[in-house]
């Protein structure tokens, strides 16, 4: 069978400064893989090129066989694209309830008019629409925030409704943008096992940047380690964790 | 469990009709203090449409009042020629309602041209490309010869009255309340909130502004329309910068994203401004001092720095009041 | 002379566009340093006019005759002026609102600009009517060829270049341009390298606002009247030449607005409506097909 997401050869410049080169990746449906490197090794480029926030300058890449190279980023998404941010992206004046809303919305179907004059159609789809956005907020254990606004959760919580509202979207493949960063080694542990029940439950497949070796060791189930934008190291989580190369760019001249 | 749900909306509104039609007709309002209440509820239209656009979509329009011109010199040449051609059809107000669908139609379409560079400008710069876009709108008013150029667009005939104003302002604040509670208005929401998250989660960010921008312009058509029939003139000044300026200053009074805050500030703002001419002019006769009516603007500016240096975010922030919210069912 | 190109137009467009690049200059290196759309900088014009206004009468019953001295000193008067009002405003209205979201000091600058043109209008010494300018210098007629200039155009064309030659001086040769420069690449390492940020956003004001206030003077002699609301064309003018050259920009500022005061006195020759709506057309032009503009530098949003 082939890939569910494939990416071939794909290379990004911004202005003369090579941010992703060469970069091959077929990630197989219901896995969780991994991408891992320093900081600056251009990891976020990658998920923002396969996401249509930039257009790669060479290669192309691939979602369930359909090329998606130079889609609009809400188009990608509505194909089964989903993901989170490095640094939180919340609606934060919203309520956690309308953050998952509004993730259903390209699954809607009520036109403007019809939500003018609330026919019953678009009140059965409303009220579906707040039935699956409760279960997902029930899901991650946030179902007592579902009137609160974002702005006042803790970070945890917002990761949390992040990767709600992420699903909420109905992905074939989840992208998750270092998820552990700012977690306590509990937290840590609670977001592995969420990430599996993820994967598990809702078929999805996972593609995900992360620092934490813990995370990343502990979940994926192949790994991709980039430095400069290039692929220094690929394989099996236990002998990529053994590579020299790998050990290199992280504890060498720029380690920890 | 069934709920009976009253429309509270319906009902507030009724009531407030009654109270003023009645205290009209008992000549406790008189006529002046009726057309600020006329007035008033069309600033309540131009508000809520531009919080749609502003406070809900969080597109930032300068150019607002440049719209209500469209709607006010289409509307208002329609209604002059048809009244020209035939002189009895001044009763029938079915035309006149045709002439203002057809001025915000017009307004929309304008609406509809300036929503895209939205799609390529943010923050200041499309405050700057849509005040570009009403001073252009003024100026081509200023320089059409047919509908009276710097002059204005004279002789248009009195079609508004209290209650076609206040049906107006009823609709709007309805359609735009199930427009805002509803999954097209929490996704223009979402573009306020953070435009690449909303593109991120699937959401069409591109025609959801455009729809903000056509949605408000219409909207403020029909209002420049009801102002032309009001006062029997539309005039490029009326439509200009400072104009948008005072429209914009009211749904920050109110509280951005809050229709009940520009309904209030709609209000409290146009008594506010008539007071203060009334009183700045008894002030100047009682004292023979040369107190001129730019002390208005001045307390008028004084106000917009305060509000955005001491409360920003307005009388009401982003709550609704109770009476304009849908309750949801869960 | 068929042609609406010929020298006297090519001159009087040099001369508007001299008077715009003094304006635009301020839009820009305030844009440049705190990413604010500076509103009532136009209004920062007219109080350099008033100030010129008003100063030339006293200088001129004290030095009577003195034509050169006396230009000086209300060239002084306008500058520090326009400069004065502007650190002013910045101190009031846009240092509270430094940390808070960009549209709040835009409509905060909307509502200085507004304040200082009705505050001006309603104060009965100055009052909202034109008044009209006096010659500070006498006015002589020079013959070049086929066109006739005025010596202000030469005024207005010199004090502007000198006053720009001046700039680049400071921007680029002194501990002061250095920290400006310093700031508005990235405010918080200015901080770290211990650059007291709020004292250099105020010099910039200082000096943006007094060349805002040498065009106020310049143009009150050239057209010769002054008014209230005379800061608003020119202002969105210059501004618009700010975001065709590049806003942040200097040189693109100076650039855009020679460019400006170009296409405006010929498009007026051409046409009275397409005069007063070019610099609009120009704005949309440059923003939907270049909104970087000519010289500015491209930024990526960080994601």
């Amino acid at each position: 069978m082939s890939a569910l997401l494939s990416i071939k050869n794909m290379t990004h410049y911004f202005g003369g400064l090579r941010a992703v080169s060469n970069f091959s990746y077929d990630i197989p449906q219901g896995t969780i893989y991994g991408l891992i490197g320093p900081n600056g090794s251009g990891k976020t480029t990658t998920f923002n090129l396969i996401t249509g926030i930039y257009t790669p300058t060479e290669g192309k890449i691939f979602f369930q066989d359909k090329e998606i190279t130079g889609m609009k980023p809400y188009k990608i998404v509505q194909t089964g694209v989903a993901r989170t941010f490095q640094n939180l992206r919340i609606f934060s004046n919203l309520t956690a309830l309308d953050n998952i809303r509004i993730a259903r919305h390209f699954n809607t179907r009520s036109g403007l008019v019809s939500s003018v004059l609330r026919l019953p159609s678009f009140m059965n789809e409303e009220r579906q629409v707040k039935k699956e956005s409760r279960e997902l907020l029930d899901l991650m254990h946030l179902s007592s925030r579902a009137n609160e606004l974002a702005k006042n959760l803790p970070y945890g919580e917002l990761r949390r409704l992040e990767i709600a509202r992420a699903l909420a979207t109905k992905p074939k493949l989840l992208l998750l943008d270092e998820p552990a960063a700012g977690m306590n080694p509990k937290e840590v542990e609670e977001l592995m096992s969420l990430i599996l029940r993820i994967r598990n439950e809702f078929k999805v497949t996972v593609f995900l940047i992360e620092h934490h070796m813990q995370v990343v060791m502990g979940i994926c189930e192949y790994l991709k380690v980039i430095d400069f934008g290039e692929t220094i190291a690929e394989g099996l989580p236990e002998a990529v964790g053994k590579d020299p190369k790998v050990l290199e760019a992280y504890l060498g001249k720029r380690g920890a | 469990m069934t709920k009976v749900k009253l429309p509270k909306f319906l009902i507030a509104s009724v009531v407030f009709y009654a109270i003023i039609e009645a205290l009209f007709r008992l000549e406790v309002l008189n006529g002046y203090i009726l057309h600020i209440i006329n007035q008033s509820l069309i600033f309540v239209i131009l508000a809520a449409s531009l919080n749609l656009i502003n406070g809900i979509t969080g597109q930032f329009s300068l150019g607002h009042m440049g719209f209500a011109g469209v709607g006010a010199y289409v509307s208002g040449t329609l209604t002059t020629i048809i009244l020209k051609l035939n002189p009895t059809v001044t009763s029938n107000m079915g035309i006149f309602v045709l002439c203002l669908l057809a001025g915000g139609v017009a307004a929309a379409f304008i609406g509809f041209l300036i929503g895209f560079p939205s799609l390529r400008l943010k923050g200041d710069y499309l405050a700057i490309v849509t005040l570009g876009f009403g001073e252009i709108i003024r100026t081509v008013f200023n320089n059409i010869d047919y509908v009276g150029g710097p002059r204005g667009l004279l002789g248009i005939p009195k079609f508004s009255n209290f209650t076609l104003i206040f049906i107006a302002a009823f609709l709007l604040i309805v359609i735009m309340r199930n427009i805002i509670q509803s999954s097209h208005g929490r996704a223009m929401l979402s573009i306020r909130e953070n435009e690449l998250a909303a593109d991120l989660v699937g959401i069409n960010t591109t025609q959801y502004k455009v729809m903000a921008f056509t949605i408000g312009a219409f909207f403020a058509g029909i209002a420049g329309g009801l102002l032309a029939h009001l006062i029997q003139l539309a005039h490029p000044t009326q439509f200009g910068f400072i104009k948008s300026v005072e429209v914009l200053i009211m749904i920050y009074a109110g509280g951005v994203g809050s229709m009940t805050g520009s309904i209030i500030a709609a209000f409290g703002l146009t008594f506010l401004s008539e007071g203060l001419r009334i009183g700045i002019r008894a002030l100047a006769d009682a004292t023979n001092l040369p107190i001129g009516g730019e002390w208005r603007m001045v307390i008028y500016s004084l106000l917009l720095i305060f509000i955005m240096l001491f409360r920003t975010e307005g009388l009401m922030g982003t709550k609704e009041s109770r009476i304009i919210k849908i309750e949801e069912a869960d | 002379m068929g042609s609406i190109f010929n020298a006297q137009q090519i001159v009087n467009g040099l001369q508007v566009g001299s008077i715009y690049a003094l304006i635009a200059l301020g839009y820009t290196m305030v844009y440049g340093i705190v990413r604010l759309i500076n509103f009532a900088h136009g209004d920062f014009f007219m109080i350099g006019a008033y100030a010129a206004y008003g100063s030339f009468f006293i200088f001129n019953s004290m030095l009577a005759g003195k034509h050169g001295s006396i230009a000086f000193l209300v060239l002084i008067v306008s500058m520090l002026a326009g400069g004065l009002i502007a650190m002013l405003a910045n101190q009031l209205a846009y240092k509270p609102l430094r940390y808070k979201p960009k549209l709040s000091s835009l409509i905060t600058a909307i509502g200085v600009s507004m304040f200082l043109e009705y505050f001006f209008s309603a104060l009965p010494m100055i009052g909202p009517s034109y008044r009209s300018f006096p010659d500070i210098i006498p006015k002589v007629q020079i013959s070049l060829g086929s066109a006739t200039i005025s010596n202000y155009v030469v005024i207005d064309i010199v004090v502007a270049a000198v006053l720009m030659i001046g700039l680049t001086f400071l921007v680029r040769k002194t501990a002061l341009g250095k920290a400006m420069r310093a700031v508005s690449q990235d405010k918080d390492a200015a901080r770290l390298m211990g650059i007291d940020i709020e004292k250099v956003i105020g010099f910039t004001f200082l000096i943006g606002g007094s060349f805002a206030g040498a065009a106020g003077l310049l143009a009150g002699m050239t057209y010769p009247r002054i008014f209230p609301y005379m800061g608003i064309q020119p202002g969105l003018k210059a501004f618009i030449a700010a975001v065709l050259g590049g806003i942040g920009n200097i040189p693109g500022a100076v650039l855009g607005a020679y460019i400006m005061g170009l296409a405006e006195t010929f498009a007026s020759a051409y046409n009275s409506l397409l005069g007063e709506g070019i610099a609009f057309a120009i704005l949309i032009i440059v923003l939907l097909v270049r909104p970087r503009g000519l010289l500015g530098e491209k930024v990526a949003d960080k994601i």
